[in-house]
This record gives C-alpha cells, structure tokens and sequence, in this order.
C-alpha cells in the first residue's frame, strides 16, 4: 500500500517517458495530474490508518525486499509512514497535485513532446520526493535526495537552449552535490558508529547516551547531515543554486520551493531529531545558520526587482526560520512552518506565475503595477498568501511562525529570536513591497496602457489569441485559477491544526508530531535525554506561565508584521521616491543588496576560478598534457626510436641474413662444446 | 677400415667448401650446388656415424635429406628461373628491396 504513493507518480513518469511525444497534450498532462491524484488519495488513506492507531505505536511500514545483505549487515527496502512522513506526503502530493493541475494550464504554449518531458519530469520529482520522506533508512532517503537533485537539474535547465537556464541548472546541481558528500560522510560515520542506517534504530541506540558536550562523533557526523542539508534547503553557504533556479518554468519553482526539494534538509533533522538533540554543539550551529540566513535572505529580498526572485529569497529566509527552529530544539514548530510555507509559497510562486503568464513572460516589478483590476483572481490570492507569509494574526503562516519565535524566545535564545522579529518585519515588508509595485499604482509594463487605466476592460475580456502589446490582460485560466484558489484556502486555514495553547487551542499538530521526534522503544529515555536540551516537538506550550509570554509575544511579533505592511503601503504606495532617495544616500549598502552581498562574486573568486585556473594550468595544461600524454608519446617514440634502429638489421640480403645464421650456429655450437 | 674420424674430416672440408660457396659466389645457381655439397657433407657423417654404430638409421635419414634436397632443388631452380626472369640477373646482391 504505501509503495504505491511513490509507485504512481513514477508509473506517470515512465509512461510519458516512453510514449508522451505521442501522446496529445490533454492526455499526458491530464495523466501526470491524475497519478499525482492517485498518490495523495493512497496517502490519505495510509494517513488514516496510521491517525487510527494508539499514539506510541503510529507506524506503519513496508518492507519491500532486501536490498544489500552482507554478512551482518542487511539492508532492506523499507517504506515506514509514521506522523512526521505524514504530514509530509499530505503536503507533497496535495500541493504537487494542485501544481501539476495548474502546470496544464502554464505550459500550454510549449510542443507536444516538450510538453510530456516536462510533466514525466514533474512526476518524476515527487517520486523521489515521496522515496526521500518515505524511506526508513538514511540510504532509502539518500535515493530520493540525489534523485530530487537530478530532477530539480533538469526542471530548471528545462529551457535548456537558454544559456542562463543550463547554467543555473548545472549550478543547482553542483552545489547539491557538494552538500551530498558532506552528507554521504555523515552517514558512513554514523554507520560505522551505529552499526545501522535505519533510523528508529539509530535513534534508540542515542536515547541512553547522554548529550555530547564537545565535538565528538555525534556532533561531527549531524554536522555532516546538515551541511548537506544546507545544499538541499538552500542555507548558508550553499543557498545560492536557489535565486538561480528561477529559471526554471514557474510552475516548478513552485514545486521546489513549496513541495519538494528545498523541505527535505528540514525534514532530514526533523527525522533525526533524537540524534541532533544529543549534539549541542550541531544545534547551534543550525540555528545560527538559520537566523542569519533569514536576515541575510530578508535584506537581499527587499531590492530585488525580480518578481521570482524575491520569492526565491523570501524561501531562503523562510527555510533559516525552518532551520531556527529545528536548531533550538523545535522540531515540531519548524515542521508546522515547513507544512503552513508549502501553501502561501506554492500560491505565491503560482500568483507569479499567472502574472508572467499574463504579461507574456515579463518579470521585472519595476514594469508591472496595475494589475489589480485586470487579474483580480491572482491578486486576491497572491494578497492572501502574502499576509499569509507576513505573519498576520489568524493565517497559516501567523500561526507557526509565532511557534518558531516563542519556541526560540522560550528557550533563552534572545539574539536570535530579536534576528528573527527582524527578519519577519523584513518578510513584511518585502512581500507587500512586491504586492504593491506588482499590482497597485500605475500601469508600467510595456504593452501599450490604454489612456484610461480606469477603463481598462476586466478579466472577463474574451480569449485575447497571444497578442501581445494589445493591453487586455486575462487572468488565471481556470486550471491555474483553481490551484490558486485551493492554496490561498490553505493559506488561511493551514494554520488551524496547529493553534497553539495559549489561543485556546490544542496545538493537534505539535502532539501529533512528537512521537515522530523520540525513539521508539527507548521513549521514557528518550523523552529525558530530549527534555536536556529542550522539550520535544509540541514544543513549550504546555509550560506553565508560558501562555502569557506567548501571548505577548505574539502581539509584539503581529504588531510588526503590521508595521512592516505599512511601511511598505507608506513606501511604495504614497511616497515611491522614499525608496529611491534610501537608495541614493545608501549607494554602497543598496549596491551590496542588490548584488547579493556578492556572495556569487566571492564564491566565483575564491572558489570557482581557482578550480578553473588549477584545472587548466595545472591539471590538463600541466598534468594532463605532460605527464600523461607525455607518458603515451613518450612509449610511441621510444619504440619507433628502438625500431628505426633495429630495422637496419633487415637488410634484404640474403647473403647477410645466411652470415647471420651462421655465426649464429658457430656461437651456439661454439658454447656447448666449450663450456 | 678406415677409422670414423677421416670420414668426419672429409665431411667438415666438404661442409666448409659448401659454405664457402654460398658466401663467396656470385651465381644463384652456384650457390644452390654449393648447398648441395654441404646437404651431402652432412649425409656423408650421417652415414659414417651409422656404420661406426653398426645401425641403419644414419642410412635413413640420408634418405629422407636426400628427398628433400631433390625438392628443395626443384623449388630453387623455379624461384631462381623467376627471379632471373624479373630483373634479369642471377647476383643475389640484386635482391635486397625485400626489406622495411
């Protein structure tokens, strides 16, 4: 049963892998879609299964056969679904359902077979995605992680005759591959610490230990985890695949930033929490990492004049919220992030998506505005998952955000919960920034405005025939329309699972949870070595006197998710020239921003060109050319030298050649009987 | 009875003249009497050893290098007629582009 969840969307991948380029349109999108369906209804049922079991015991598993036995060592192919795996698959197949539906729609313009490889990609990607959160071992996950890596090369090098797109694919991959390694060394020092891959097991056999107070195998071996998984989610140092991977179709920077791909670091800790929770020194580390990507990611966000890259950044600065989480021990309140960020950033990926659609392939803000009348489906729900995202009270991201920041707040992390408000004024600000100049004001793109914007024809406009410049705009055909509308509902309702204690709610999604954050057979043990370090999943809610806190925290953390709208209202919606003039009295700071901190430009310096440089001089100028084809002409004169020589010896006489046999037989006879 | 050792001497002179023959005559044809008389050199100490150990075998293996001296003479007759017919000479020192 649960083989099917990632059976299906793979079934959809090699069906049009095979056949797409024959299959019409309607038919391979329609299939890709519906396998995508399929999946998330055998997940909703295996889901059910596991909610109807006792709390303790809520696993199920699968093992397919044995994959690797070698004398004690067996390693089997095992699916386990228990309530972390859960969420996961809910949301990777619900909202990669909604996006492959929307994906019909966007991609309705590319041929026939470009068309099938795109979605047998598409489906590809969450079958890997559904392996990486379904396996029960680090080496079933490692099967999907590198999978979503190839995939995620493909998806963004899927415009591949642009030159930008094939490099920032190859650059996705890349970095990837330097966060795998780092991974695939975790693994083998926990393997050979722990004598097994399989992570209930690991987990149990940590619980009895107690935390580890200085660098020690534990804390080297998460270390190595979570530096792949700043590759996979995009953390510092190895974020900057993911600003690049715009360039990709929309529909799958959606599917990368909300669904898949970018989850799986996050996840990664979350299923090993028992393991992270006995490394300190590794905790606080990630949840630096974390607060000071979303800072970082924040401010870079707030200059950026690509619609898809500030979203791109606002994911970054969303994952290090993750990250924050998981690093001060609020396993649970990181995956609630996780789960409530895959709805309002795949409906804000999707809202941009319809906007490009909409303006034929324009992304630079600086040329949209005005759009609010003319698209009023995207920008409704565009709005909803930017209040979503900004942390205004009573929506998803509100919700677990507050989580994240009380957690952090809770546990004695002051400096990073003030990064943290920061960051989240930012979030506020650079969203609504994007919403403002995206939809408000005056019409900026090139198409011709009518001279009447207020007159402007709305959406109902009839079918408009791909003309450009003819200023009618339509909105979200309907299968992108409903995607939108069925993520902006869960932009607003998400959150609802997880309405912490202090609001009068029961925190089901925490609770759920944490049985997924403690080892198994060990639990009382368990429970006290993850209580030295912090509570479990549900996180602190159920600390007596805690409400209170809670609760003024999050009027302050609301407060300035509000001030950061309104400072963007004031600055992009009545004084446009405030922004300008910062920029003007700010040259170096604004310039810095906009570059990216030039972090591309000191990676390519100090990292890219002298690998460039020791691979030309020094590796094929150098070894490649003098020492190994040194050493393969070499051999080829030093025989035609010994052969030029010996030829002389064939003369064509055949007076020599008798003298030669001759003194020949002399010698020989000659030595015998004179020895 | 003339002892063994005269008749290996008269062998080794006629080996040595045969030898001198093909190294020192200019005529393919000389050349091949000159193998001839060494082919028969060495039939005459096979004989000699054959009679000195009261056998027959030094007698039949002189048959068989008779035999294949005959045939080896008809080879090197054809090849030296066709040789002679190429380049119309019989100085062996003509044919030396056999050779790299």
């Amino acid at each position: 049963m649960i083989a099917l969840i990632p059976l299906f969307p793979l079934l959809g991948f090699a069906i049009n892998a095979s056949m797409g380029r024959r299959l019409p349109k309607t038919v391979s999108g329609g299939l890709a879609s519906l396998v995508m369906l399929a999946s998330f209804a055998v997940s909703v049922a295996v889901v059910w299964q596991v909610a109807n079991l006792a709390p303790a015991q809520r696993a199920i598993e699968q093992t397919l056969y044995t994959w690797i036995a070698s004398g004690d060592f067996v390693l089997d192919l095992t699916l386990r679904v228990d309530p972390l795996a859960s969420v996961m698959i809910l949301v990777i197949t619900g909202i990669g359902s909604l996006i492959h539906i929307y994906s019909t729609a966007y991609m309705h313009e590319e041929s026939g077979p470009e068309y099938a490889r795109y979605f047998s990609y598409l489906n590809l990607f969450a079958a890997f995605m559904l392996v990486l959160v379904l396996g029960a071992n680090f080496l079933v996950l490692f099967i999907g992680w590198e999978g979503v890596g190839l995939c995620s090369y493909l998806l963004i090098g899927f415009w591949f005759e642009k030159r930008s797109a094939a490099d920032a694919g190859k650059k996705a991959f890349v970095v990837n591959r330097i966060g795998d390694y780092a991974f695939i060394l975790g693994t083998l020092l926990l393997f050979v610490r722990f004598g097994t891959l399989d992570f209930q097991r690991i987990a149990s056999a940590v619980a009895p230990l107690g935390t580890e107070p200085t660098f020690g195998v534990l804390s080297v071996g998460t270390l190595l985890l979570f530096i792949g998984a700043t590759g996979k989610s995009a953390q510092i140092p190895l974020y900057v695949w993911l600003p690049d991977a715009m360039e990709g179709p929309t529909p799958v920077s959606a599917l990368i930033h909300a669904a898949t791909m970018v989850t799986a670091g996050v996840y990664m800790i979350g299923r090993n929490a028992v393991l992270f929770s006995h490394a300190p020194e590794t905790m606080a580390v990630v949840a630096v990492i974390g607060a000071a990507t979303a800072l970082m990611a924040g401010t870079i966000g707030l200059v950026q004049n690509d619609i898809k890259r500030v979203l791109a950044y606002s994911t970054v600065s969303q994952l290090g919220y993750m990250f924050l989480a998981m690093g001060v021990g609020a396993f649970g309140a990181g995956i609630f992030h996780l789960y409530t960020h895959a709805f309002f950033k795949a409906c804000l990926f999707l809202g941009s998506g319809a906007v490009i659609h909409a303006l034929h392939g324009e992304q630079d803000i600086r040329n949209m505005g005005g759009l609010k009348a003319g698209l009023p489906i995207t920008y409704w729900t565009f709005l909803i998952g930017s209040l979503a995202i900004a942390g205004v009270p009573l929506l998803a991201g509100f919700f677990s955000k507050d989580e994240i920041l009380f957690d952090t707040f809770a546990r004695g992390h002051v400096i990073l919960w003030t990064v943290g408000i920061l960051t989240s004024l930012l979030t506020a600000t650079y969203m609504f920034r994007l919403v403002f100049l995206t939809f408000h004001g005056d019409r900026r793109h090139d198409a011709p405005a009518p001279q009447h914007p207020e007159e402007e024809e709305p959406a109902a406009a009839p079918a408009h025939g791909h003309g450009h410049g003819n200023g009618h705009l339509h909105d979200a055909p309907p299968a992108m329309a409903l995607a939108l509308v069925v993520l902006a509902l869960g932009s607003v309702l998400a959150g609802y699972i997880g309405v912490p204690h202090a609001l009068g709610g029961s925190n089901a999604l925490g609770a759920w949870l944490a049985p997924s954050f403690a080892a198994r057979s060990a639990t009382t043990l368990a429970d006290r070595a993850v209580g030295e370090v912090g509570e479990p999943g549900a996180g602190g809610a159920g600390e007596a006197g805690g409400e209170g806190l809670e609760l003024s925290l999050m009027v302050v953390s609301s407060i300035v998710a509000l001030v950061g709208i309104g400072l963007a209202a004031f600055i992009w919606l009545r004084r446009r020239e405030i922004a300008d003039k910062a920029a003007a009295s700010f040259p170096g700071l604004y310039r810095l921003l906009l570059n990216k901190y030039y972090v591309d430009e000191v990676y390519d310096a100090t990292i890219v060109q002298p690998i460039r440089i020791v691979s030309q001089e020094g590796l094929w100028r150098g070894i490649d050319v003098n020492v190994i084809d040194g050493a393969v002409n070499g051999t080829a004169s030093i025989v035609d030298g010994s052969a030029s020589l010996l030829r002389r010896l064939q003369s064509g006489s055949v007076r020599t050649y008798a003298g030669s046999l001759l003194v020949g037989v002399v010698l020989i006879l000659g030595y015998y009987l004179w020895r | 009875m003339i002892p063994l050792g005269h008749y290996l001497i008269v062998s080794a002179i006629l080996f040595a003249i045969g030898t001198a023959g093909v190294f020192l005559r200019r005529n393919l044809i000389t050349i091949l009497l000159s193998i001839e008389i060494m082919l028969n050199a060495v039939n005459l100490s096979f004989v000699a050893f054959g009679r000195a150990q009261g056998n027959v075998d030094g007698q039949i293996i002189t048959f068989f290098v008779m035999t294949v001296a005959a045939a080896e003479a008809a080879v090197g007759l054809a090849i030296v007629i066709g040789l002679f017919r190429h380049r119309e000479s019989l100085n062996p020192d003509a044919f030396t582009s056999l050779k790299w």
